[in-house]
């Protein structure tokens, strides 16, 4: 099942809504990168909310999709890891230290916003 | 003992990995496995099954409900194919070893997720994993 990409401003939401199988997550990190370049977005935000397993490959894809966005001068922040998927990835051993993580959509996107820095019309 | 009411579930694709845990999630409800125990258990099973499609092509996964002595349940896994086989365990139980470009978490990974882990296999005879989480009910 294709994940509904939605642009908001110079960023994008991505919100998984169902378990995801090795293709999917491969599809998702394709569509990100094309529409990253397509919107010239700045952010993007992962929201994993609906995923009750991340294991060791959707974990390393999305890993993936924050290295590589960054690359393209995005930042990814991946929001909405569950408690137990969480207990379960330090218990499965994931190093996912250099990837930005919030608690929700909410908090991913001022975190997001933060590092815009102050914003033109601020003044 | 004999385990009661054996599932059995084809792995031939990645469609199929999340199948496995999806029922192995239900089953673990029936055991009155914590909802944390079953998030860990139905990790474990995706990387064991993640390894039958990466390795192997295909190969089945068993999913049973076991009894012990003290009448404490679980839920026992048995991820099974008939493929290359691993020439040695031990290096593929380390972490960070890998020879399929992951991240070599998969096998001491799912070891540490469940109660018990135990792997058979040897060049060109396949590899059988079991798994058994234990219910913290009684």
């Amino acid at each position: 099942m294709a994940v509904p990409i939605l642009k908001q401003g110079p960023f994008l939401i991505a919100s998984i809504q169902a378990a995801l199988t090795d293709t999917d997550v491969l599809q998702l990190r394709d569509d990100v990168m094309s529409q990253v370049t397509r919107h010239r977005s700045r952010g993007i935000i992962v929201d994993v909310t609906a995923l009750d397993v991340m294991d060791s490959f959707v974990s390393r894809s999305l890993r993936g999709i924050a290295m590589m966005t960054r690359l393209r001068g995005a930042e990814t922040v991946i929001v909405g890891i569950q408690p137990e998927v969480a207990f379960a990835m330090v218990q499965l051993g994931m190093n996912f230290e250099d990837v930005q993580t919030a608690l929700d959509l909410e908090e991913g996107l001022a975190l997001l916003q933060a590092q815009e820095g102050p914003t033109d019309g601020a003044s | 003992m004999p385990p009661e009411s054996e599932e059995r579930i084809a792995i031939e694709s990645d469609n199929d990995v999340v199948t496995a845990r999806q029922r192995a999630r239900e089953l673990a409800a029936k055991v009155d496995l914590t909802s944390t125990d079953q998030t860990l258990l139905a990790t474990a099973i995706s990387e064991v099954a993640r390894n039958i499609t990466t390795y192997a092509t295909r190969g089945e996964v068993l999913l049973s409900i076991v009894r012990d002595n003290g009448g404490r349940e679980g839920i026992r896994v048995v991820a099974r194919d008939q493929g290359p086989g691993i020439a040695d365990v031990d290096l593929a139980m380390q972490d960070g070893y890998t020879s399929g470009g992951g991240l070599g978490l998969g096998l001491p990974g799912a070891r540490r997720l469940v109660d018990e882990f135990d792997i058979e296999t040897a060049p060109a005879a396949g590899t059988t994993v079991t798994l058994v989480k234990w219910s913290r009910a009684r």
